[in-house]
């Protein structure tokens, strides 16, 4: 069975479709991301699995229940970390869980047991009775994740767990989810707009833009998957007229870009061209000052299939954000 | 309902731990009972009267003797004696005096002659508070001026003896009942209003409905956590507020009992009446925009600063769907009467049946999603 299983899926609010008919499935055990600038309707699209968005048309299957009409059967199933910062900052850790744990009617003896394995999980333990107010961003985030599994769910979701962390905290929080999933036996479904996020600790990857599913697969394929598997950055000295079509020319070249003297090559294969570009540049007498040779990237991957850099796009708030809502 | 006393005991745990909250809440209609109640309760005393003797005679003397003896007792006025009506009128006119007595050339032989004498009382009307007192106070010196000084045995004209079925009731206890249902007020406008949509915007409602609760279990847990924090608040105001302002028998337990019950009531009917207001509101801003203006709205038109017969029409019919008259006529009753439930009924039936209402439309407007 697979543990999300999204069936055209539509999401609009007045004349905007944030979400435009979307179809995928997220096998059981995988950690599956959805990759996209803010405002690429990755939040609607959270939102509307885990039930706090009706859809407009279409729908989805959590943990085998239909979202609309087994909503209750969905939030049993379902563990949920939002965006924003919801744990209560007065409250200590192990408050926070409780008050959870009761919210999901958790039964007592057990409700102990979980909570004392979440905080050794999470590496909290220590900080049980601290009040959260009083921890780092990456321990409030470790508060939150632990939070969300206090009732055992089957399917854990995420909507950009490690934005505003520091790098360490970072890989701290994918080591995390990483070990959660394999003791747990979790199906991960987290939303990012972080390439290496994506990258080291994805199954699989849905780019989403525009309320679109651009593309899916697991990390390693959808880098395959582009024309111009390896790109190559040089800058010769006085390049003649024409160099660039002389170099676009050389087998296995894909294309090949002029920006201010840097020429930047595609090629299927990055040792053949190379050697063959230094060949025909010590044939024609044109100097080589500098040469590098880069593997395909995810950002790559997402300019192919949005037509456009992801990086571009961060600092661009999206609309659900309120001015009080406390990030990390 | 496990998980409606889940929200509950999240709340009161908050709350325990955010004593500004708790002073806030308790200080703002403290500070106005002892403030409005001092300012507006007390007798007005040392009104300045400038009195210009034009006469000279022997029944002006009189006239002024009397001044001098309210002067020197009760201490209402303070009479300074001027020569010149010009420059007493100057005075008046600077504020330097709160009016001028003038006793006229004639008065001595209009007194001999039974001829109506008069003096007179120039006053600066822009106090009428003032203004009327100084009126009151010399008229009733001038009543005692015209008494023969052997009264007949059998007076003659009719007159009213006013008797006080309660003892002197001071401004400040008047004002009490008005500032409990202010401090369950501000309670309920903190706690149901600003937090409610404070947590809202920060997204912590999120994590409520992403799990299995329900809507009925939502709403209880609201509203039962805001009544427990409204009625806190309105005890421990009654309780101090009382002791401020020195409530005979201020523990006397059956009528704390009937107390707790109409603040308990009255605590329900305002966070119905603020969930109503507040359910679909996400904005942050606008339940502390709209503080101020419900806080006028709901406190001056309840009877609990000045008497609702002295109110123009628009504002009775305020007075009549203000919740704040009910519980500020029921508190009256209980603390300044000390009358039992017979005699607030209709305020607990009315509360009751507005909190049902509220509460009921609330919940049909109650999303249980985003």
């Amino acid at each position: 069975m697979n543990a999300i299983d999204v069936r055209a899926i539509v999401k609009k609010f007045g004349d905007f479709t944030a979400v435009k008919g979307v179809s995928f499935t997220v096998d059981d055990g995988e950690i599956f991301g959805l990759l996209g600038p803010n405002g690429a309707g990755k939040s609607t699209l959270i939102r509307m699995l885990t039930t706090l968005l009706p859809p407009t048309a279409g729908t989805a299957l959590v943990n085998g229940f239909d979202i609309v009409r087994q909503a209750d059967g969905v939030r049993r199933s379902i563990g949920v970390i939002p965006q924003a910062m919801t744990s209560d900052l007065e409250l200590s850790v192990e408050e926070n869980l409780i008050i959870f744990s009761k919210l999901y009617g958790v039964p007592r003896v057990k409700r102990e047991r979980l909570i004392t394995e979440l905080l050794a999980a999470v590496e909290l333990t220590q900080w049980r009775t601290a009040q959260v107010k009083n921890l780092s961003g990456g321990m409030r985030r470790r508060v939150e994740i632990a939070r969300g599994l206090v009732h055992e769910p089957r399917v854990f979701f995420l909507d950009e767990p490690t934005t505003g962390l520091d790098p360490v905290s970072r890989v701290a929080v994918w080591e995390m989810l990483r070990q959660l999933k394999r003791e747990r036996d979790l199906t991960i479904l987290l939303t990012t707009h972080y390439m290496d996020e994506a990258d080291k600790l994805c199954d699989r990857i849905a780019i989403v833009d525009h309320g679109e599913l651009k593309a899916l697969d697991t990390p390693t394929r959808l880098k395959a998957s582009i024309p111009g598997l390896n790109s190559l950055e040089m800058t010769f000295l006085s390049p003649p007229e024409g160099w660039a079509q002389t170099l676009e020319a050389l087998p296995s070249v894909e294309g090949v870009t002029n920006q201010d003297g840097v020429f930047r090559i595609a090629t299927y294969n990055g040792p053949a061209t190379t050697s063959a570009i230094l060949e025909t540049a010590a044939y024609a007498g044109v100097p080589v000052l500098s040469l590098s040779v880069q593997s395909t990237t995810l950002d790559d991957v997402f300019v192919h299939y949005t037509g456009r850099a992801l990086r571009d796009e961060l600092q661009e708030a999206s609309a659900q954000d309120s001015p009080f809502m406390l990030r990390r | 309902m496990q998980r409606a006393w889940a929200i509950i005991e999240r709340e009161l745990r908050r709350f325990r731990r955010s004593p500004v909250l708790i002073a806030m809440a308790m200080i703002m209609p403290i500070i106005q009972l002892v403030v409005l109640g001092y300012a507006f309760g007390g007798n007005v005393k040392h009104l300045k009267v400038a009195i210009v003797d034009q006469d000279h005679g022997v029944p002006a003397v009189k006239v002024r003797e009397l001044a001098s003896a309210m002067a020197s007792g009760a201490g209402t006025i303070d009479t300074v004696d001027y020569a010149d009506p010009g420059q007493a009128l100057d005075d008046l006119r600077n504020g330097r005096v709160n009016g001028v007595l003038t006793i006229p050339p004639e008065f001595s032989r209009r007194v001999l002659e039974k001829n109506q004498p008069r003096v007179a009382l120039v006053a600066d009307n822009t106090d009428t508070f003032v203004s009327n007192a100084l009126a009151g106070v010399l008229s009733g010196m001038m009543a005692a001026y015209g008494q023969p000084a052997h009264a007949p045995r059998v007076p003659g004209e009719a007159t009213l003896d006013v008797v006080e079925v309660y003892p002197y009731v001071p401004y400040v206890q008047y004002l009490l009942p008005g500032s409990v249902v202010m401090s369950v007020f501000v309670m309920v406008m903190i706690g149901g209003g600003i937090i409610f949509i404070d947590d809202k915007a920060r997204g912590l409602h999120e994590g409520y409905l992403v799990t299995p609760i329900t809507k009925f279990e939502l709403i209880a847990g609201f509203n039962v956590s805001g009544t427990i924090k409204a009625v806190l608040a309105g005890v421990v105001l009654m309780i101090v507020g009382s002791l401020i302002a020195g409530i005979p028998s201020p523990f006397d337990p059956l009528r704390l009992l009937r107390l707790f019950v109409v603040i308990v009531i009255t605590a329900f009917a305002l966070i119905s009446l603020m969930f109503l207001l507040m359910v679909r509101v996400s904005d942050p801003l606008l339940p502390r925009a709209t503080f101020g203006v419900l806080n006028t709205l709901l406190y001056f038109p309840s009877g609990a600063v000045y008497p609702q017969q002295g109110f123009p029409g628009w504002m009775q019919v305020i007075a009549v769907v203000d919740p704040f008259t009910y519980a500020v006529h029921a508190l009256k009753c209980l603390l300044l009467k000390n009358t039992g439930f017979a005699a607030i009924s209709y305020d607990l039936m009315f509360l009751s049946l507005f909190a049902v209402v509220a509460m009921t439309a609330a919940t049909l407007l109650f999303k249980r999603t985003l």
